[in-house]
């Protein structure tokens, strides 16, 4: 009987009450991963338009021109022209500061990119996806209010577009295509309503000549997705559009690309609905402080359409044997090489590139010259040091672009043209002319010495949100091999470790394994021997 | 076969004292395991969970740090960790010749007096240096929110290198431990005596 007690007490000091004092602790920390706080939004409701357009007198007329339906816009819609003419989506630039650089003044309008090289001298492609009529060079009024183009954000029918090559203005009775016709102005005016993705994307899923070849995170499916690719857009789940984040005031529409703005303000968060500690778990919240939720939540992007990941320009210009330019396809279908543009490299599901980054970057100036090869396009700030800085995924573009080899500068190409002989290189696939002229439109010098240099633009990754379920797990980064193997200058449990400690304490552990066998080795033998000598 | 007629069952080791000593164990070793997972030698129970097991047994340690201070010095147990050369070398002397010629423990076990001098040293060491080491940067490292507040350090990196120089001693000090169990009176002796309290004494010592 007492030896039965003295078992079970013994059985409850050794195990049962170190196990349950172990158990109670770790409970007490798992509970807080259980519950989760409600987002705090309020979705935007569906938007009911409070007058029906279609009985405006001023909508049942004839419009001979687009900037007709704009003055009828505003004939009622007074003051909305300033608003729109203080928006970049107008300026196609803005005032901003540049850590190191000062006051400067830089968006689409001047900044070099790394795809079709500038949108300035390439006016009536590239203006396409300017929100006016016409600016097909530099003598476009940003001050007539008529040169507004209402309908292509408001259009509600999908049967506004803008023609391709026309700066902006749709086709008009003349020059309508099958793909591209006039437009039935009573239609689309008297249906108007707030921007729906289809009127966002337009431009921004289509950016760089066709459908995710810039973002890689913004394109066509998230018009209609599933919940895996997007969990705010997904048609399966909240199906928001732009603008339920890109709150807009005045027509000011919040949220700016990093790939033209510099500054860290007027920016999209995911904070303002899911709020700066949403796991309820001090750990996860913790990495707050320098992971982007992005980092975790968008394991991967391009997850249905392919966006470009390298574009060489220095390919380009190849004809065929009758001197016309041609294409080739890759296995999916995909511009492998196209005489106007180069070769190109597709991806898709492409897991990002990780950078620390502070919401500031810097951009290649058209008055820079090439400091370092490759060249940034555009430079994202931050560093570990810096307390404001947060790992980030970014899709990075790279490829190789003309640069002038005398004055050591990235060039800017006249590339959009409508008749061959005047030097557009898509029309007459002539490097020296291009780049000449593209040049002086810029006002920039160039020497008539060229060349091919790498370049590379860093666009983080905002879009395609997936499942908590595909969120990245501690061990993709916490791992000798992992996914921030090289991000540097910080210490990372998991992957980085002393060399010197690894070896001094493996080395001990062997060396005490190896006495600690050894000397019971000899204790056997010792034993062993005074047994026999016993025996 | 020697001496056994002069001994004496003696509870050597209290509830609390067993308690702490296998709590401390069962602690050292979880830390240990998820300790190295977090590190990325192996895996073991995945990531998340060795991290939360990780700070729960910190916690857990430290509350029995606490109580074990407490118990310590109202028990007068801490006399047993006061270092002393005095047999030191006859201890040494045993565990690399004595011990293969069956000679006699050479430190008789008394109730306040349970631990050789070896013994007495390494133990010391890790109650005032390796543990309080190990703490101090597992809840640096815990509590550490980059080079912002509430403590400013330019890295994690000296911190975590500690913590790991502190882990890799914890093992070798295992190894050893778990070794020298064996080498009691007979094999199981101790592990049985830190079990049930009981263990046989030379009876004049431990009256």
């Amino acid at each position: 009987m007492k030896r039965i007690k003295t078992i079970l007490i013994s059985l409850l000091v050794v195990l049962i009450l170190p196990g349950y004092v172990v158990y109670i602790i770790f409970n007490f920390y798992g509970s807080r991963i259980a519950t989760r706080l409600p987002v705090e939004t309020e979705f935007s409701a569906d938007h009911i338009s409070s007058t029906d357009h279609s009985e405006f007198e001023v909508l049942q007329g004839d419009f001979g021109t687009p900037n007709e339906v704009t003055e009828a816009c505003l004939s009622c819609h007074t003051k909305r022209d300033e608003e729109i003419m203080a928006t970049a989506h107008w300026t196609w630039e803005r005032e901003t500061a540049i850590p190191g650089r000062g006051a400067i003044t830089i968006g689409k309008k001047n900044l070099l990119n790394n795809f079709c090289t500038g949108a300035t001298g390439n006016n009536s492609s590239c203006m396409r996806c300017h929100i006016g009529y016409g600016w097909k060079d530099k003598s476009f009024d940003f001050e007539d209010p008529k040169n507004i183009d209402c309908l292509v954000c408001h259009d509600q029918t999908d049967t506004y577009f803008k023609k391709k090559g026309e700066a902006g203005y749709p086709a008009t009775a003349e020059n309508a295509t099958a793909v591209y016709p006039a437009p039935d102005y009573n239609y689309v005016s008297q249906n108007v309503g707030l921007p729906r993705k289809e009127n966002c994307g337009i431009c921004h899923f289509y950016g760089g000549g066709g459908n995710n070849v810039k973002h890689g995170d913004l394109e066509e499916a998230l018009l209609d997705c599933s919940f895996e690719v997007d969990v705010h857009m997904s048609s399966d789940s909240l199906d928001m559009s732009c603008i339920d984040c890109h709150k807009t005031e005045k027509h000011l529409i919040s949220g700016k690309s990093y790939s033209v703005s510099s500054a860290n303000v007027n920016r999209v968060t995911c904070e303002q609905c899911h709020s700066g500690s949403p796991h309820q778990d001090r750990i996860l919240d913790e990495h707050y402080l320098r992971v982007a939720c992005q980092t975790c939540h968008i394991p991967a992007y391009a997850k249905v359409n392919s966006t470009k990941v390298w574009w060489d320009w220095s390919s380009g210009g190849k004809l065929d044997d009758e001197g016309k330019p041609y294409y080739e396809p890759d296995a999916d279908g995909n511009h492998n090489y196209l005489s106007a543009k180069g070769n190109f490299v597709w991806d898709d599901n492409i897991e990002p590139e990780y950078y620390w980054f502070n919401g500031t970057a810097d951009h290649y100036l058209n008055s820079d010259t090439i400091s370092e090869i490759p060249v940034k396009i555009n430079t994202l700030f931050g560093n570990y040091q810096d307390s404001t800085a947060k790992i980030w995924p970014v899709k990075v573009h790279r490829g190789r672009q003309m640069y002038d080899t005398i004055n050591n500068t990235i060039v800017h190409l006249k590339l959009a043209g409508k008749r061959k002989g005047e030097g557009a290189f898509w029309m007459d696939f002539d490097w020296d002319t291009a780049a000449y002229l593209g040049m002086k439109y810029n006002e920039r010098p160039y020497s008539g010495e060229y060349g091919f240099v790498e370049t590379e633009v860093y666009w983080p990754i905002n879009h395609m949100v997936s499942p908590k379920s595909e969120a990245l797990d501690c061990s993709d980064c916490h791992s000798r091999d992992g996914k921030l193997s090289s991000l540097n200058g910080f210490y990372l449990p998991g992957r980085d470790r002393s060399q010197a400690i690894e070896i001094i304490g493996i080395g001990l552990i062997i060396l005490s394994l190896a006495a600690v066998v050894a000397h019971g080795f000899m204790r056997a033998v010792a034993a062993s021997k005074k047994n026999y000598a016993k025996g | 076969m020697q001496k056994v007629n002069s001994m004496k069952k003696v509870l050597l080791y209290s509830k609390f004292e067993r308690f702490w000593h296998w709590t401390q164990s069962m602690l050292i070793i979880l830390l240990g395991l998820t300790g190295f997972e977090i590190h990325d030698t192996f895996r073991l129970f995945g990531y998340e969970t060795s991290v939360r097991l990780h700070s729960a047994a910190a916690w857990a340690f430290l509350i029995l740090i606490a109580l074990a201070v407490f118990w310590l010095f109202v028990t007068e147990q801490w006399k047993n960790f006061v270092p002393t050369t005095k047999n030191i070398k006859a201890q040494v002397a045993y565990y690399i010749s004595g011990i293969f010629r069956d000679a006699a423990h050479p430190t008789k076990k008394t109730k306040l007096s349970k631990l050789n001098p070896l013994q007495r040293i390494v133990y010391l060491v890790l109650i005032i240096l390796v543990f309080p080491v190990q703490l101090l940067s597992g809840f640096l490292y815990m509590y550490y929110h980059y080079p912002a507040n509430p403590i400013q350090l330019k890295s994690l990196e000296w911190v975590a290198i500690i913590h790991v120089a502190g882990a890799y001693l914890l093992v070798v000090f295992l190894i050893i431990h778990v070794y020298l169990i064996s080498t009691g009176r007979t094999i199981f002796s101790n592990l049985k005596a830190m079990i049930t309290g009981y263990d046989l004494v030379e009876e004049e010592k431990a009256k």
